[in-house]
């Protein structure tokens, strides 16, 4: 949040103001000199966008409308194909359940994580002993690398020798097949989704606190207010615009993942823990026999609501500096 | 006194809640200790009683290149995007080009673009150009995770430098060369810090890039180094959690030593536009 505040530069360029000594003329040539300076130090991040983001999203989309096989892959001569792709990819089977997945995985996952992450800012707003180092814990499950967040959640998830199962057998539930039963599948990634989305919610959402005034609260308790109406009256109010960026980033990163599931279940058993990520990968790697053309078709569809989502957080954020 | 036997309480729930949100690491870290012959045992020891290091032996045995591999993709990614990303964040927050407002916009929305689309883009490009299973093209892929967020720190960071410091430079007769490298950089150390340890971090944990474009290539990094443990349909979980284990150290290092610039990663990642 320091960082952010900083950033409102509507001055005129600093060699203008260093520059009090000559006519305009000279004025405009150094002024177009500093102009070309800025794009040499620019320059090569643009080079470097356009070779390396634009141009694979440029042959993800010419992958999509083509008629791809290993052969033509490589040699790149594949017929162009229209919107075959895509309408093969829409009256798939998997169509359905990779939509349905993905707003359950999306939905279900940032509204947990939000609710925990603001229980637990809440919790950390007062100051109490060891109260940063153990919110600097609470960081732990958000740096690790995906894949040993998984394959530990695989293993506890286990079920046979898996320590969740253990626990539920001691409060008398019968174990659960947690990774191999289509009806537990998403339940399971979506767990291991949740820890590790919380520390973000958690950081964001406490900084969020951090910037409210503490008088607030103070003239709110002569008011006599308790601490669920200071809560529900002052708190959540005032960290809705926080709130909309935590919900928004949460959409577009949550919408992205891919290795959790990928290692926990590869999308499986079927379909029932596939989402629009995993399906596109295994279209397009998963098999001997690839299809990249209907893979990047559904990358593109995800895309498409990434960028809406993605869209809609840059407009709130503006209104918000506004 | 009852106030501070309160704190004591308050502190004591946020222990329980630390412990058991951090229950899964140290699980991790349980089953990298657990012998073999107790691995599918039940009930699970709770507790590493019997502790062995086989794990860990695999691991020297095994997975030695894999992580080698992977602090050289994680230092050369680091390298790629501080040259990248310092410069072009000092250009748009101090030298404001024509433009600076739309490139602002187009790097936050490629951190919103999905890797995998991206893995997909640069198979075909990457098979064309023979950059396939090399390690140098996965830094360039890595890199992409990256620079973006690396700009946008930047840039924060750097528009809070007062314009009295450069000007000064300028009158003393600095070009804008002299005026980054010496004055610009030095005072940014925080932002350095701060997007070098997340390029690293990333680098170090990508799967999605290192499993489509470097999957065959003789160095390979830790992430498939577990993956192909797992694949193998390995039993050996010890060995499994070990790597695991190891792994994490980078994180690990990362929150003890540095803390804060996490935090204000975290932040500014999502804050800032």
């Amino acid at each position: 949040m320091t960082l952010a505040r900083t950033d409102h530069p509507q001055r005129s360029p600093a060699a203008f103001r260093a520059a009090p000594r000559s006519g305009t003329r000279h004025r405009r040539a150094r002024h177009r000199k500093s102009r070309l300076t800025a794009w040499a130090f620019a320059l090569p991040l643009v080079i470097y966008l356009a070779a390396f983001y634009v141009y694979p999203l440029y042959r993800n989309l010419d992958l999509s409308l083509r008629r791809y096989t290993v052969r033509s892959f490589v040699e790149g001569d594949a017929p162009f194909a229209g919107w075959a792709n895509f309408d093969q990819v829409l009256h798939d089977p998997t169509f359905g359940p990779a939509i349905r997945n993905t707003l359950v995985f999306t939905l279900v996952s940032i509204a947990v994580q939000y609710g925990a992450g603001l229980a637990l800012a809440v919790f950390f707003n007062r100051r109490f002993h060891l109260s940063g180092l153990l919110r600097a814990l609470f960081l732990v499950p958000w740096l690790l690398p995906l894949i040993v967040s998984s394959s530990t959640w695989a293993w506890m998830l286990n079920s046979e020798s898996g320590v969740v199962n253990h626990a539920l057998h001691l409060v008398g539930v019968s174990p659960v097949d947690w990774l191999g039963s289509p009806h537990w599948a998403l339940t399971s990634v979506i767990i291991a989704n949740i820890w590790i989305g919380i520390p973000f919610n958690l950081v964001i959402l406490y900084s969020g606190l951090q910037n409210i005034p503490a008088d607030l609260y103070e003239a709110a308790a002569l008011d006599g207010a308790g601490a669920w109406q200071q809560f529900r009256r002052l708190t959540f109010p005032l960290l809705r615009p926080v709130t909309m960026v935590v919900l928004l980033l949460g959409f577009v990163y949550t919408l992205k993942v891919f290795d959790l599931i990928w290692i926990m279940t590869k999308g499986g058993p079927g379909d029932s823990s596939s989402t629009l990520a995993t399906w596109s990968y295994r279209l397009g790697f998963g098999s001997l026999l690839p299809q990249f053309g209907p893979g990047a078709a559904v990358g593109n569809v995800l895309i498409v609501i990434a960028l809406a989502f993605g869209l809609l957080y840059t407009h709130v954020q503006r209104r918000q500096e506004a | 006194m009852t106030g501070r036997r309160r704190g004591i309480r308050v502190t004591a729930i946020g222990i329980v809640l630390t412990a058991l949100m951090l229950f899964p690491v140290y699980w991790m870290i349980n089953v990298s200790l657990t012998p073999q012959q107790d691995m599918r045992k039940n009930p699970p020891d709770l507790l590493p009683l019997h502790p062995t290091f086989e794990g860990y032996q695999a691991v020297l045995h095994d997975q030695l290149p894999y992580l080698l591999t992977s602090l050289l993709i994680g230092l050369g990614t680091v390298a790629l995007t501080l040259v990248l990303a310092a410069p072009a964040g000092y250009a748009l927050a101090k030298l404001r080009p024509r433009g600076g407002g739309a490139l602002g916009l187009a790097l936050l929305i490629a951190q919103m673009i999905p890797g995998i689309v991206m893995a997909m883009g640069f198979y075909g490009i990457f098979l064309n150009l023979g950059l396939m299973n090399t390690w140098w093209g996965l830094i360039v892929a890595d890199s992409t995770i990256a620079v973006p967020f690396g700009v946008l720190i930047f840039r924060a960071f750097m528009s809070g430098i007062p314009d009295e410091l450069l000007a000064a430079a300028r009158i003393d007769g600095a070009g804008a060369f002299r005026a980054f490298w010496s004055i610009v950089l030095p005072v940014s150390r925080n932002a350095l810090v701060t997007v070098s340890l997340f390029s690293f971090l990333w680098a170090w944990s990508d799967f999605v890039f290192a499993n489509t474009l470097d999957a065959g290539g003789d160095l390979r990094p830790i992430t498939l180094g577990i993956y192909r443990y797992i694949g193998n349909n390995n039993q050996e979980w010890n060995a499994i959690m070990a790597t695991a284990v190891v792994a994490s150290v980078p994180a690990a290092l990362l929150l003890v030593l540095a803390q804060r610039y996490v935090a204000a990663g975290v932040t500014a990642g999502a804050v800032k536009d």
